[in-house]
């Protein structure tokens, strides 16, 4: 595991726990398991996928699971709401070991990534399914059902059925459907992904809203950075069936820990080995940093810290200078992005006036430097 | 509909290779039945509807048809949800054998029938002793072989469709909290009614011409056993006018179920 960044410190965290930790270590051996919330080892074995992966939440948390396609997220979702059995670990919610409990006996909510509405039966009906699986009555099922309608705005639509909501109005169904059996987990598999992008922006802020109202454990999967910094307090990234880096979405951003997540957050990063400011990148040259580390580091710089020049520069006080050659450009917003490769491969972004001047093309030789004070270093 | 830049029907030529043998075999499909109509004893058909065996025949047939139906709903669609849902040794096998009445000669199958349910059969020997029961040649018999013949096809379509629909669907209301059987009930079962009632219908016009299962393990008794086939393949012997009025009656009911069913294939087309 590693720390936990200074974003995910909440005001309703654990008070039993450390302060600097907001939630609690993973203890494989449940010793530390917090009472209320969420507290499992997940392991799944599919043929050669092989899924391990520890989680913790305080009642009240918002949990993104984050991670490219492929990399296990919906499989520890399914495993969460006993869809998929567990070969190994263990799963307790508010201190109830559920390993063994069928999925329908879990008090556990999931919206599914494309709703699973019940096609033949109306908005009412889908959100009043639950309680009258769980031992409603018919009448006190659709009563909190309408409750739940009213709550999401949907209240003109009880009567719809599926095919005629919304994305956004079915997507709403879903939540106010999973909600409705009053879960002490939510599992929202990319919650957004069927949206397109003008309706996504609107849902997003909604269901910010119902997340933060809700007072249980909330887990969400995506492999949107932007969806699992709006909506959780709290980042999980998983890559190849395993957790990589965890904390804050600040933490994350400011200190990706491997490409991918680099890739999301938009920093150039390296790995290598530091000597007081000077860190020997592993990728072959050095560069300096301000922070005064020893050992194994990881070095990030955003694309626009970087500025190139198409003739060695004589005055310039950049300490980290590289010779480099232009692979690709692409317009990136109102930038021009520059993917360079040579002595060190970086991103570089620059105005379309700068990239007219200095002529760049791929193929083209240019000297690359970043200020040290641009650099962020920290221990790996 | 018609994609941009794909030539008209009739802009292109048909193939005679394939032209040829294509009318062929329509003109072969079509004729047999043009000369029913043609032979038809249009005059007399009247008065040989109004008779009392027609209508007899007529009413064992579809009370047989109907009640085989709603037996292969009973048993075959939740035979179809244990083949399209679950894993288990063997399954393949199984599906295999759930197929084999679809190919084997109805006749065989009346005698497989016999041997099971018969006086002296494997399992009927045991229905007298113990129950009095007797299944051979009653309408109860004529039921069962129309089952037999019949469930495959009911199976094979509720399977078919099952796999077709979504088993998430299944899965979201597991989430809610509903069990396996719940969510069947009220989730998986209206989501393939459209399917169920195509393979009920095949399995009813199935039913209704069933022949030689018939005729072998429950005999030809008039007004117990004798269904309109039957009925068709005796008249033809002594009273080919009443064979052709009784076949007409059977296409009617044939065009009525094509016409039921033409929608859904209409959909597939």
């Amino acid at each position: 595991m590693t720390g936990l960044g200074e974003a995910s410190d909440r005001p309703d965290g654990d008070d039993t726990t450390d302060t600097d930790e907001p939630t609690t270590a993973v203890d494989s051996t449940g010793g530390h398991a917090p009472d209320g919330g969420l507290d499992t080892r997940l392991v799944v074995d599919r043929g050669t996928f092989h899924l391990d992966v520890a989680l913790t939440a305080a009642p009240g948390d918002v949990v993104a699971l984050l991670g490219p396609n492929g990399a296990g997220k919906t499989t520890a979702l399914r495993a969460l709401a006993g869809l998929v059995p567990l070969a190994d670990g263990h799963l307790r919610l508010d201190g109830v070991a559920l390993d063994r409990t069928p999925p329908e006996a879990r008090p556990v909510g999931v919206v599914f990534q494309d709703y699973l509405l019940f096609p033949h039966l109306t908005a009412l009906d889908n959100v009043a399914f639950g309680p009258r699986c769980r031992g409603a009555g018919k009448a006190e099922a659709r009563a909190r059902a309408t409750a739940w309608l009213d709550r999401m705005g949907l209240a003109d639509h009880a009567g719809a059925k599926p095919r005629r909501l919304s994305g956004g109005q079915a997507q709403r169904v879903a939540l106010a459907r999973a909600l409705a059996t009053n879960p002490r987990l939510l599992l929202l598999d990319e919650p957004l992904a069927a949206l397109d992008a003008r309706t996504r922006l609107e849902v997003r802020a909604q269901l910010r809203r119902h997340l933060a109202d809700f007072e249980a454990v909330a887990v969400l999967v995506t492999h949107d950075p932007l969806d699992a910094m709006v909506l959780a307090d709290r980042l999980v990234v998983v890559e190849n069936g395993r957790v990589v880096q965890e904390g804050g979405p600040a933490d994350i951003a400011r200190r990706p820990r491997t490409d991918y997540i680099a890739q999301l957050v938009g920093l150039n990063l390296y790995r290598g080995r530091a000597d007081g400011h000077t860190v020997r990148l592993d990728a072959g040259p050095a560069i300096t940093t301000t922070e005064d580390l020893s050992g194994p580091v990881f070095v990030a710089f955003p694309p626009g810290a970087v500025t190139l020049y198409a003739e060695r520069p004589t005055g310039s006080s950049a300490r980290n200078l590289w010779h480099c050659e232009v692979a690709g450009l692409e317009t990136h917003g109102d930038q021009i992005r520059v993917d360079l490769t040579g002595e060190l491969p970086l991103a570089a972004d620059l105005t379309t006036v700068a990239a007219a001047e200095l002529g760049l093309h791929p193929g083209a030789p240019v000297w690359a430097t970043v200020k040290a004070t641009q650099t962020h270093a920290y221990p790996a | 509909m018609r994609k941009p830049g794909v030539p008209r029907t009739g802009a292109r030529m048909v193939p005679v290779p394939l032209l040829v043998p294509a009318l062929v075999g329509l003109a072969f499909l079509l004729l047999p039945l043009i000369a029913l109509l043609v032979r038809a004893p249009w005059r007399d058909l009247p008065g040989q509807l109004a008779s009392p065996e027609v209508w007899q025949a007529l009413r064992l047939s579809l009370l047989c048809a109907t009640s085989a139906t709603a037996l292969s709903l009973v048993v075959g669609v939740p035979l179809a949800w244990l083949l399209a849902r679950t894993e288990f040794p063997g399954r393949g096998f199984v599906r295999a054998l759930v197929t084999l009445p679809l190919v084997l000669p109805p006749v065989v199958g009346g005698v497989a029938l016999l041997l099971a349910f018969g006086r002296n059969g494997v399992i009927g020997q045991w229905l007298d002793a113990w129950f009095g029961i007797t299944l051979p040649f009653t309408t109860t018999g004529v039921i069962l072989a129309e089952t037999f013949v019949a469930m495959p096809f009911l199976v094979i379509s509720v399977e078919g469709t099952l796999r077709a629909a979504d088993p998430r669907f299944e899965e979201a209301a597991t989430t809610l909290g509903a069990s396996r059987f719940t969510a069947f009930r009220r989730v998986t079962l209206p989501l393939i009614a459209p399917g169920i009632a195509a393979g009920a219908v095949l399995a009813w016009a199935r039913a209704l011409g069933e022949f030689g299962a018939t005729i072998t393990f429950a005999g030809n008794f008039p007004g117990r056993t004798q269904t309109m086939p039957l009925a068709v393949y005796l008249a033809l012997q002594n009273d080919p006018a009443a064979a052709i009025a009784l076949s007409l009656v059977l296409l009617a009911v044939s065009i009525a179920v094509l016409a039921g069913l033409r929608d859904r294939w209409m959909r597939a087309s």
